[in-house]
């Protein structure tokens, strides 16, 4: 089977094992007669209960969801210094709101972001935040509704790997991250703005 | 002008075949509706009711004479032959096809001209006064900055995908001709009292459904830090302004439930890591910038000829109402309107766009100014050439000498034309124009700003209109709802509603109840705004709904 995950410019195999939440049953919030597409960030999601439930595979490399591995973090030391933990979250959660608790974020050898929605753009702000707020130095992986035209974003805010949503062409993919050459301001990239990378 | 170098060229031909590529697999069904939806919104395309629309940018509302003839060429290449300038500063098409919009942008980036980020949940184009640069109120021309705002902003990785639109105005005259009190971010320039150039920042303010005046963010940031400093207030944003409900999305609705201290202090916060960062603008950059503004060959010592067309009474009228001071002596800028009664408000037939390009070349250095009023500005005419000027325009139908009066509305395309529209809103404000065609009437009403929009999200900006009337929908039929009071500039106001709505068949006769309600109550040289707040809304309540049959 073809890959889904683009790291850098290529296409890799994913030697990561996603440990998703337990199901449990969600209320579905309407709003004037639509579905509510999106949590608020801070919200508390997933519940406590969810967390509880969550299950993982006792060895290999997983990476879990940050509420899952605070909950385990003590019986997960001697894994994580092996480098076989990753943590992911969604765009609605707050890293900021945990680093006291689970340390130097530098421990982990990927942080996954999950985006529910490919028009929910807190993931690029998400991506810059743990790059130069937290200082971020590893991997960082977008999955989810992840699509070639966020790709370019994702890209300038701070990530290196992708996950290409499944019913799509990973390798049609690719070519967003070269959509633009020269862009004109700094970001996690390329740091410097158009006008100090050269004499214009 | 700005023009283009390499990057900019580059980044804006690149963009065509994204769309392109885009565009084709949306074609070829790679794409969905919902995904494709905010790709083409990025990118000015609106599925309208009879056709797509395209909206191309005008960045801070400035035109080259060969921008805006290639801007009639399109108009009669892809489209029926007209464009109408928008409230942004804008120019859209609403007759293009979906298959030729790439042939479309592929046109304008010739001529250095895009439609990016002109719709859609991002930073959209960047307004500033018509009169920048060339106005005597003037304390630091705001397009230098407009322009380095104008490259951060464009494709900005970060604030792709808001939570909504993000529009920034930007002001550098006493007089604030740009609304930045009616912005998501506005910045108003000053010198401080280090003789350094300054910016007060205004945020969260906005017209739409919840209308609200900003509030002032930081009272002075110094101006290298203004890309930084909007970064921050758009991570917040970005971060926690609402995306569960559409119409609570706005940066204004955050800014409203935080207040305005505990929002400053999350932008603050985020400001810290990257304050002094690499998109710090230091002075070279600002001064590559600024050459492209420098001032035009003026002419010394002309000759004012003014005095020998005073028995020209419509000559004269024109003058007084469609020419502005200027910082030079011997020039004035010049505005053509764009609301001839019976023309729809802010639309320009392409004979009409060649004709001001020409006229632009011969009397103004070959550039255009559109301004948020939807009319078009020669900005540096020589004083002892208007009167030609003015023959030569009447020809084209520019001169109609309302500039600032009642009938030059500011009106959006409303419900013949745009499909989120409650109600229409051209013919409204074309039986007034038909109403008010008595030109010295008009000029004896006096200054007074009447805005319509067809729909509350404001695109005619009906709540800072002196009176302001807004389409509602009410059991399936258009009425339409009036506000008095409303004001833009320096002491922006929302208008308060007047009372129950009318029907599209009784609006000129209540227009015409509010200025006899006007005209019988104002004191010696009092405009209609003034008297609005000094006598309230109570006397025109009292005359408008005396007949019981009025309102609904």
């Amino acid at each position: 089977m073809t890959s889904q995950l683009i790291k850098g410019k290529n296409i890799v195999k994913n030697d990561w094992v996603t440990s998703e939440l337990a199901k449990v049953e969600e209320i579905v919030r309407m709003q004037a007669g639509k579905v509510v597409a999106f949590k608020l960030s801070g919200e508390d999601y997933p519940s406590s209960e969810q967390v509880k439930k969550t299950i993982f595979p006792d060895t290999g490399k997983i990476l879990l969801p940050l509420k899952v591995f605070i909950l385990h973090q003590e019986k997960l030391k001697e894994r994580l210094v092996n480098g076989e933990i990753g943590i992911w979250f969604s765009t609605h959660e707050e890293i900021h709101k945990f680093t006291e608790t689970i340390g130097d974020l530098n421990n982990f050898p990927l942080i996954a972001i999950h985006v529910e929605k490919f028009a929910d753009g807190r993931i690029f702000s998400i991506g810059s935040q743990l790059r130069n707020k937290h200082n971020f130095k590893n991997e960082l992986r977008a999955f989810g509704d992840v699509l070639r035209d966020q790709i370019f974003f994702l890209k300038r805010s701070g990530f290196n790997s992708y996950l290409i949503r499944k019913d799509r062409d990973a390798k049609d993919a690719i070519k967003g991250l070269d959509d633009f050459s020269d862009p004109y301001q700094g970001a996690c990239d390329i740091l410097e703005p158009a006008w100090k990378r050269s004499k214009r | 002008m700005y023009k283009y170098d390499q990057i900019d060229q580059k980044i804006v031909n690149e963009r065509v075949d994204q769309y392109q590529s885009q565009l084709n697999r949306y074609l070829n069904k790679e794409l969905s509706d919902e995904e494709f939806r905010p790709l083409r919104l990025q990118n000015g395309l609106y599925i309208q009711r009879h056709a797509p629309m395209l909206r191309v940018a005008i960045p801070y509302g400035l035109l080259s004479s060969n921008q805006l003839y290639k801007l009639a060429d399109i108009a009669d290449k892809y489209d029926r032959g007209y464009g109408h300038f928008s409230t942004r500063q804008n120019i859209q098409f609403n007759w293009p096809k979906l298959e030729e919009t790439p042939n479309i942008l592929r046109e304008l980036a010739e001529v250095e001209m895009h439609a990016i980020q002109t719709s859609g949940n991002c930073i959209r184009n960047i307004t500033t006064d018509q009169f920048a640069g060339v106005t005597d109120d003037e304390i630091i021309d705001p397009r230098h900055i407009a322009e380095i705002i104008r490259q951060w902003s464009t494709f900005h990785p970060e604030f792709a995908l808001l939570p909504r639109k993000f529009k920034i105005a930007i002001t550098g005259s006493t007089k604030d001709r740009a609304l930045v009190q009616c912005h998501d971010i506005g910045l108003e320039f000053f010198t401080n009292t280090n003789n350094k150039m300054t910016i007060k920042v205004w945020v969260g303010g906005g017209l739409g459904r919840t209308p609200i005046i900003g509030s002032v963010i930081k009272n002075e940031l110094e101006w290298e830090h203004i890309l930084t400093y909007c970064e921050a207030i758009l991570r917040v944003y970005n971060l926690y302004g609402r995306r569960d409900n559409m119409y609570k999305a706005r940066i204004k609705i955050l800014v409203k439930s935080l207040g305005i201290e505990a929002f400053k202090k999350l932008v603050e916060d985020e400001w810290k890591y990257i304050k002094n960062g690499p998109n710090t603008i230091n002075t070279e950059e600002l001064s590559r910038i600024k050459k492209y503004f420098s001032e035009p060959d003026y002419k010394k010592d002309i000759k004012n000829n003014l005095k020998d067309y005073r028995s020209n009474k419509a000559f004269n009228q024109w003058l007084s109402r469609s020419t502005n001071t200027h910082k030079k002596k011997g020039y004035r800028a010049v505005t053509f309107s764009l609301k001839e009664t019976g023309c729809a408000p802010g639309d320009a037939s392409s004979t009409q766009m060649r004709a001001v390009s020409n006229l632009s070349d011969q009397y103004s250095f070959g550039e255009i100014r559109v301004s948020h009023e939807q009319n078009l500005i020669l900005a540096d005419v020589q004083e002892d050439k208007l009167y030609e000027l003015w023959v030569k325009a009447k020809e084209y139908h520019l001169v109609t000498p309302n500039i600032g009066l009642l009938t030059d509305i500011i009106c959006c395309p409303g419900g013949d034309f745009c499909s989120l529209a409650n109600a229409k809103s051209i013919p409204i404000a074309q039986s007034i124009q038909d109403l008010f065609n008595d030109m010295d009437y008009l000029h004896d009403i006096g200054d007074l700003n009447l805005n319509i929009s067809g729909c509350m999200n404001a695109c005619g900006h009906h709540h800072v209109g002196h009176i302001g009337i807004l389409g509602v929908d009410k059991d399936g039929s258009e009425w339409y709802q009036v506000t008095l009071g409303g004001n833009q500039g320096n002491f922006a106001s929302i208008g308060k509603v007047i009372g129950p709505s009318f029907s599209a068949e009784q609006m000129p006769l209540i227009i015409k109840k509010i200025i006899e309600v006007y005209l019988n109550n104002r004191q010696e040289e009092e405009i209609f705004i003034d008297c609005v707040s000094r006598i309230g809304l109570e006397p025109f309540k009292n005359y408008i709904y005396t007949d019981s049959e009025v309102g609904k």
